[in-house]
């Protein structure tokens, strides 16, 4: 009777009966998660993937927004119906910058993963403004409000910290700065940095005029320069197809 | 009230008792139920036997189970079960049954795979679903294209030629179109008359003193159209430059306009404009040089190659 003489204590004493119950259901989470930060290969060894520029960060912050996660997500699976599809499957390495990564878990749409340069600029233009006019069939609703909203820009340096609190190697300082040109290289490293982000976003607006009217930087000029580098960052054809099994 | 009684003696109760007299049945869990639950547990026992599991220091127990793949350097390798390991021996064994298609695409001249019956069956088959994936977004599910965006794909009008060559350099590179926006240089009257004059090619109502002035404009160095279009306006296929006297519309949208003043309004609208649109993007590195070969057969047959 042992056994009911505790049954009876845990269940009138109800702060103990809280913390086991924590206790009981932690231990999933624990031995799920944890170990993932102490295996080496959770994150495969790749050349190419950088966080995001200004603008490209900014698109992705009007993703969010827009809630495109809720129908497109952005995870090709090894199977191969994917890979016919949408190409490669995706990396762990290629949202290690994504807070929070856009992997979804939801298909109305297709997979965005790999949408990079598969459409031209216009295509998304016109498509986010009136889907139904380049794909008939599509259930996907009208965005026009992207085309003829300017960005506001005045925050950008502000997102960027926020995303650099969390891990994103966004530079503030010159040694930060230094590292990211180690390891990105200068011209990405150069984009990285939080006091020219806003004259950088400004600069890439203008230079790809993503929304096609050169007059002023628009939402829909950041989200499609994140969508055309979406799944872009790693070159595959420098590896061969077996590189990332020893990964898994 | 005979039931309650019953139940009362053959149910066990937990053995405390709250309020003096409220009690809890404690039923115990039906035979199969206890069983079924201590199979699990052997099959998680057995699953991690197998298949990788337990994480293990700085890496995990691989399991028994294997799978030997052979990767694209030809190497033959062997690796603990994993689902891209998986995917590399699906994808061998469809490229394995897909290969002498595939094997004679790659060797075969176009005209040949075009006109080989069992060949073309394969490129109708694979090139409607490579063409409904990769290119039907723009140039819609027919290839007949969208007015203003796309170019239609089935008619015989070609921006950078209908050859089997051509079909496969766009594809493999991609295309960007251009054309100066000519409200720049010339003044509202001028842009005008060349409308006037751009639908006088087509045959399209115009105003004649217009397209008259319009041709000597076309042909002067003011407005240079004749540098790129030709100075018989059919266009240059090395530039992207269209045919202009052929009554095929991509980029004005002649044929929605219901009048002839709304037809040349829409030439004017691209004369005055100009284009720096029409790109499409490059497929090689995104697809196969094999799949784009099918992808050139197909879009050649679908009624406009030359």
């Amino acid at each position: 009777m042992n056994f009911n003489f505790k049954h009876e204590w845990i269940e009138t004493n109800i702060g103990l009966m809280a913390v086991l119950t924590m206790l009981a259901i932690s231990v999933g989470g624990l031995v799920e998660i944890a170990p993932l930060f102490f295996i080496d290969k959770t994150i495969e060894k790749v050349e190419g993937v950088r966080p995001y520029t200004p603008l490209e960060q900014r698109g992705r912050d009007i993703y969010q927004r827009e809630g495109c996660y809720l129908c497109h997500s952005q995870m090709i699976r090894p199977f191969r119906d994917e890979k016919l599809r949408y190409g490669h499957y995706s990396l762990a390495a290629e949202s290690q910058y994504d807070h929070p990564f856009q992997w979804g878990s939801k298909r109305t749409g297709p997979d965005l993963a790999r949408v990079g340069g598969k459409y031209s600029n216009e295509w998304h233009v016109q498509h986010l403004v009136a889907p139904r006019s380049m794909v008939p069939e599509s259930v996907m609703p009208n965005y026009p409000w992207l085309q003829s909203t300017l960005l506001d820009i005045s925050d950008t340096t502000n997102r960027m910290k926020a995303l650099r609190k969390v891990g994103v190697p966004y530079s503030l300082s010159q040694p930060e700065y230094d590292a990211n040109v180690t390891q990105f290289g200068e011209t990405v490293a150069r984009q990285l940095h939080i006091p020219d982000a806003q004259e950088n976003l400004v600069e890439q607006a203008n230079f790809g005029n993503y929304d096609g009217d050169p007059s002023g930087i628009s939402e829909m000029d950041a989200l499609v320069a994140y969508l055309q580098v979406l799944g872009t960052m790693v070159d595959f054809s420098k590896y061969t197809d077996d590189a990332f099994v020893e990964f898994r | 009230m005979s039931e309650q009684k019953l139940q009362s003696q053959t149910v066990q109760t937990t053995g405390h008792a709250w309020d003096g007299d409220l009690q809890e049945y404690n039923n115990p869990l039906p035979v199969w139920w206890v069983y079924t639950f201590y199979a699990t547990v052997v099959f998680a026992l057995v699953y991690w036997t197998i298949y990788p599991s337990w994480p293990f220091g700085k890496g995990w127990i691989g399991g028994v189970s294997n799978i030997t793949y052979v990767n694209s350097e030809g190497e033959t390798r062997t690796h603990s079960w994993n689902t891209r390991a998986l995917l590399m021996t699906d994808m061998n064994q469809a490229a394995v049954a897909q290969k002498p298609y595939f094997d004679k695409v790659a060797a075969m001249p176009y005209e040949q795979i075009a006109q080989d019956p069992d060949m073309s069956g394969f490129i109708i088959s694979a090139g409607k679903s490579l063409f409904a994936e990769n290119c039907a977004a723009c140039h819609q599910a027919g290839g007949q294209g969208v007015i203003g965006f796309f170019p239609n794909l089935t008619d015989d009008d070609w921006l950078y030629g209908g050859s089997y060559e051509k079909i496969h350099e766009t594809l493999l590179g991609g295309r960007r179109g251009y054309m100066p926006a000519f409200s720049e240089v010339l003044n509202g009257e001028q842009i005008d008359q060349l409308a006037n004059y751009v639908a006088s090619l087509s045959g399209i109502g115009h105003d004649a003193d217009k397209a008259t002035a319009g041709d000597v404009l076309f042909h002067s160095e003011t407005a240079a159209c004749f540098y790129c279009h030709t100075s018989d306006a059919t266009g240059r296929q090395d530039m992207g430059a269209p045919n202009l006297t052929d009554n095929i519309w991509l980029w004005a949208d002649v044929p929605a306009a219901s009048t002839a003043e709304g037809k040349v309004a829409a030439i004017r609208g691209v004369i005055s404009g100009g284009l720096n649109k029409g790109v499409m993007p490059a497929w090689s590195g995104r697809l196969t040089p094999e799949q784009i070969k099918v992808l050139t057969v197909y879009v050649h047959e679908l009624g406009g190659g030359q």
